[in-house]
């Protein structure tokens, strides 16, 4: 085996030396759930997906395809729902950036969270952090979506274990639990409703 | 079966919908994954893949690479200190490519350094001297006498001559005709990723993502040159599997850094990677003639399978074994011969995916039997009732049938579901085909219905005994109260074995609080989470030793009531445990659990659970090698774009032989997810190759079903129990998987009239383009 020089032994996640392009650290703030964090020495090119994870330790953010194809690191920038792997994350320095993790413990993102235990809309759960932000913004802004613009609203984001059904149920059962005080009752809303809610 | 019928309130044991115990960690973004391991003063490793599908090897100059600030370690197949290949069933493949590499992608050195970034620098230092040479990516003629060989093994991995009945009989209708199955991946969400951390003993602990710890550490020790006790193994989070993790990956190469560096190492791939780093679902090209009466019984079938096993040999002599055995479905065949071929290729290798060669031939023989039906006059279901096997009958291989396994009962359910309602003009363009971005002109869809019935072994075959062991202990908590412990090495991957580990254990002790210690190799193997088996025998496990734990502490009490020495023999006969308490049943007596623990300490007990014997295959294919089948028929319903193409799949129905359920929900969960899966073959998912190169490994270029790609399934469960299982239960994981995509093939060909030969069906395979070519057709 062969070990190569002594190099800085102890470089943690965001230590990366400088490289042979010559390239600036930079060092920038980022309001992620809430709290301002601080991030140096980082590259001008990296996504908020690999600034979260490897130098600010945010692993709840899940990180599969780097294409923005998969939706398992979706956030809400600016209550915009992205894909972290394709935003530069020194675009997001003046935006607040909410993960799963700062959705609250109560509110929507919670009953949406019970929801996807209560329906077994999770398994291996890689997708489930990025589904429960997507699923979050759909319903914040189309309470009352019908089934196809529901499927058609997360197909941004791949589950490969459920076949979807479970996570369709529980988005039916929150939706179903918000009606009767909700902004819109299912289907009311004008949405291209093809199923009744509590179906399958 | 929508769920929770005949479940009392409250009840968390057996048949119960509990939810998932790791449920809440996992909604929350808590879960810690392979990949999500941190640890300080972690080394970040890359590996570095050959570009070429083959070529001759020279020096690997590392030297450069090794002097970059921040390298800590390089490895190449020279720093291998131990036996130079693994694999699952013979170890053909190299940790690194020595002097030859043998598919695109083959890892050739890797490199750890204090930053990913610092890592890619370093494989980019790295100057391997190449001389490509013409890759052999045909599988016919690396079958052929005479190919130039890919390996020094040869180019043959099993071939397979199955004689049954009188081949030479014919009925007076036949049909046939070739099917092709595209290379498929399993694309689980989380890609692969191990952290490794040296030991002060010399060994390593691993902690990582896999389906079978206890193959990874044998694997794993032979290639660092270590015994298996110096390389512990501990199941870290996983983020699906579905065959794509029955292979070892990258754990040597991290074990290897770890050793060099004596520093933690975190091994991780990204998609491209991953796509890259494992195996895949093979391609087959399949020939079949069936012949029948003019009534419409089956009189032969002659199947000729040839499948890409890729450059090593990982699970495909297994594979090739399932295929040429259910070749003819679950239908009952008098006579046949069905022969298969697995060969090496310079395509990258091929291994388990759920259904483990089974999808494929359902393709196939369910493609006839449409054909067939067509010929006779009479429809796909009536043809697959008259033919659909029956326990006592004789398979192709010689062995008898075991019940239960209702395929009749499964094909007849399905066709009995409701359709769904025709489409109308008044339908949204996202019900269309297409969707909204491309959406087809409603007076040009076409809709269709198909059937398709099969059959699925389940847990490992051909005379291998695939046990599985477990621990269970009941004791009392800090305050008193009686809890139960169980410990299995068994793999969860997402399926629930841990929810229904709890459940069983739940049942058997008596107890509500049931504690999983961490899957680890602490522990004796619980086999491969694969072959629908971990339910059955992982589960039987955890139930054998938690009925040992019962058995010895109400022998305990027996002993200590001073009751006769039969009842000691056996206290079942007299105790039980009821609501947190030991009851006499004849004595009324009752004794808190609580004091009957205080009394004695707690009890521990471990469980190695076996399935019935098989045995191989003899040279005509005759044997007993599967220990059980399950059954699965699905209809699908799709509309086709006529003009573009397109498909949409509207509808599916499944019903399915699942014995007795253990946990309604969890069961929804499999078959729906594995019903997806059927369908992203038959319409979307293939790793397209082009001279043996990968041409499309990423989420971008392979596409995955969508939320907006799989309709609701319309699910019955058929629950016969199963004998020899624990509770009778079956596994269920992959025989919907098997029938997803034939089903929906069927239901394309019914809506445009073309026979496809070959999944995924792509638009070019729906659309007569010549017409466009045709000036006077503008």
């Amino acid at each position: 085996m062969s070990a190569g020089p002594a190099g800085p032994v102890d470089g943690a996640e965001g230590d990366d030396t400088e490289g042979d392009d010559g390239w600036e650290p930079l060092q920038y703030h980022l309001n992620v759930d809430g709290t301002r964090r601080v991030v140096s020495g980082a590259r001008l090119e990296e996504s908020l997906l690999t600034v979260l994870r490897e130098r600010l330790g945010v692993t709840s953010v899940k990180d599969a395809c780097e294409q923005g194809r998969c939706g398992a690191c979706s956030v809400l920038l600016d209550d915009r729902l992205v894909t972290a792997c394709t935003v530069l994350a020194a675009d997001a320095v003046d935006a607040r950036v909410l993960t799963v993790a700062g959705l609250g413990a109560s509110g929507p993102a919670a009953r949406i969270q019970a929801a996807f235990l209560a329906h077994g809309a999770v398994q291996c759960g890689f997708c489930t952090p990025g589904l429960v932000v997507a699923v979050t913004d759909l319903l914040g802004r189309r309470p009352a979506a019908g089934e196809q613009e529901i499927r058609e609203a997360l197909a941004g984001n791949i589950c490969r274990c459920t076949g979807y059904g479970r996570i369709l149920a529980a988005v039916r059962d929150v939706q179903a639990g918000r009606a009767p005080g909700g902004s819109g009752a299912p289907g009311g809303s004008g949405a291209n409703r093809t199923n009744g809610v509590g179906g399958a | 079966m929508t769920g929770r019928a005949g479940v009392v309130g409250g009840n968390r044991g057996v048949g119960s919908s509990e939810l998932r115990p790791d449920g809440a960690a996992k909604v929350g973004g808590a879960f810690a994954y392979a990949g999500d391991l941190r640890v300080p003063g972690m080394l970040h490793a890359r590996t570095l893949r050959s570009p070429h599908p083959r070529a001759r090897i020279g020096r690997v100059d590392t030297a450069a690479a090794r002097r970059l600030a921040g390298v800590l370690a390089v490895v190449t197949a020279a720093d291998v200190p131990g036996v130079a290949t693994y694999g699952l069933i013979s170890a053909d493949q190299p940790v690194f490519a020595a002097t030859e590499a043998r598919y695109a992608g083959e890892p050739v050195a890797a490199v750890a350094a204090v930053d990913a970034a610092t890592a890619r620098r370093a494989l980019a230092a790295i100057r391997v001297a190449y001389e490509p040479l013409p890759p052999l990516v045909d599988p016919g003629l690396a079958a052929e006498p005479g190919a130039e060989l890919v390996h020094p093994d040869g180019n043959i991995y099993r071939e397979i001559t199955l004689t049954h009945g009188n081949p030479s009989a014919e009925g007076p209708v036949a049909v046939e005709d070739s099917y092709f199955v595209g290379m498929q991946d399993q694309a689980f969400l989380a890609p692969e990723a191990a952290l490794v951390v040296p030991a002060a003993d010399g060994g390593l602990d691993l902690r990582l993502a896999t389906q079978w710890l206890h193959s990874d550490r044998e694997q794993i020790a032979a290639c660092l040159g270590l015994p298996e006790s110096l390389v512990r193994l501990e199941l870290a989070g996983v983020g699906g599997a579905f065959g794509g993790r029955e292979d070892v990956t990258l754990q040597i190469h991290g074990a290897l850094l770890a050793l060099a560096t004596g520093r933690p190492v975190r091994i991780a791939y990204d998609r491209v990677e991953s796509f890259l780093g494992h195996p895949h679902r093979h391609p087959a090209r399949m020939w079949f003639r069936h012949t029948a009466t003019a009534a419409g019984d089956l009189v032969s079938v002659h199947a000729r399978i040839l499948m890409d096993g890729g450059a090593y040999t990982s699970s495909s002599p297994a594979v090739l074994a399932n295929a040429v055995t259910h070749a003819a479905g679950p239908y009952r065949v008098p006579n046949a011969q069905l022969d298969g071929t697995v060969v090496r290729t310079n395509n990258p290798p091929c291994g388990a995916m759920r259904g483990f060669g089974v999808p494929q031939v359902a393709f196939g023989h369910e493609a006839q039997m449409d054909r067939l039906a067509d010929l006779l006059g009479l429809h796909p279901v009536a043809l697959r009732t008259r033919n659909a096997l029956r326990p006592g009958d004789v398979l192709p291989t010689g062995q008898i049938l075991g019940a239960p396994l209702p395929a009749r009962e499964a094909i007849e359910a399905v066709a009995a579901r409701p359709l769904p309602p025709p489409l109308t003009a008044a339908a949204p363009e996202t019900a269309l085909p297409g969707g909204r971005a491309t959406a087809a002109t409603h007076s040009r869809v076409r809709r269709g219905i198909g059937f398709a019935l099969g059959y699925k072994n389940l847990l490992f075959s051909e005379g291998f005994d695939d046990a599985s062991t477990a621990r269970a202990r009941l004791a009392l908590d800090s305050d008193g109260v009686p809890f139960g412990t169980v410990h299995s090495a068994c793999s969860e991957v997402g399926q629930g074995f841990v929810t229904v580990a709890g459940q069983i254990a739940r049942t058997e002790l008596g107890v509500e609080r049931i504690e999983l210690l961490p899957a680890d190799t602490g522990i004796g193997s619980a086999g491969s989470t694969s072959a629908s088996r971990q339910t059955w025998m992982s589960g039987g496990a955890v139930h054998g030793a938690c009925v040992a734990v019962v058995d010895r502490l109400l022998a305990r009490v027996a002993r200590s009531l001073g009751l006769p020495p039969e009842v000691v023999e056996s206290p079942r006969r007299s105790l039980v445990i009821d609501g947190g308490e030991i009851i006499g049943t004849e004595t009324g007596t009752r004794l808190p659990l609580a004091e009957a623990l205080a009394d004695g300490g707690p009890v521990e007990a471990e469980y190695t659970f076996h399935h019935r014997r098989t045995t191989a295959l003899d040279a005509r294919g005759q044997g007993d090698p599967h220990v059980a089948f399950a059954a699965a028929a699905h209809r699908a319903v799709v509309d086709v774009d006529l003009d573009l193409g397109l498909v949409r799949v509207v509808a599916m129905a499944l019903a399915q032989d699942c014995g007795t359920v253990i946990n309604p929900l969890s069961l929804r969960g499999q078959v729906e997810g594995g019903t997806a899966q059927g369908l992203g073959l038959a319409v979307m998912e293939e790793l397209v190759t082009v001279g043996g190169v990968v041409t499309n490994p990423t989420l971008h270029d392979y596409l995955l079903p969508t939320a907006a790609d799989v309709p609701a399934l319309d699910f019955v469960a058929l629950t016969y129990p199963q004998p020899g299982a624990p509770y009778g239960v079956k596994g269920v994981g992959e025989a919907p998987t098997c029938t997803a995509t034939a089903a929906v093939v069927a239901a394309i060909r019914d809506a445009v009239g073309r026979d496809l030969r070959r999944v995924p069906v792509r638009p070019v395979d729906l659309v007569d383009l010549s017409a466009l070519a045709d000036p006077a057709g503008r």
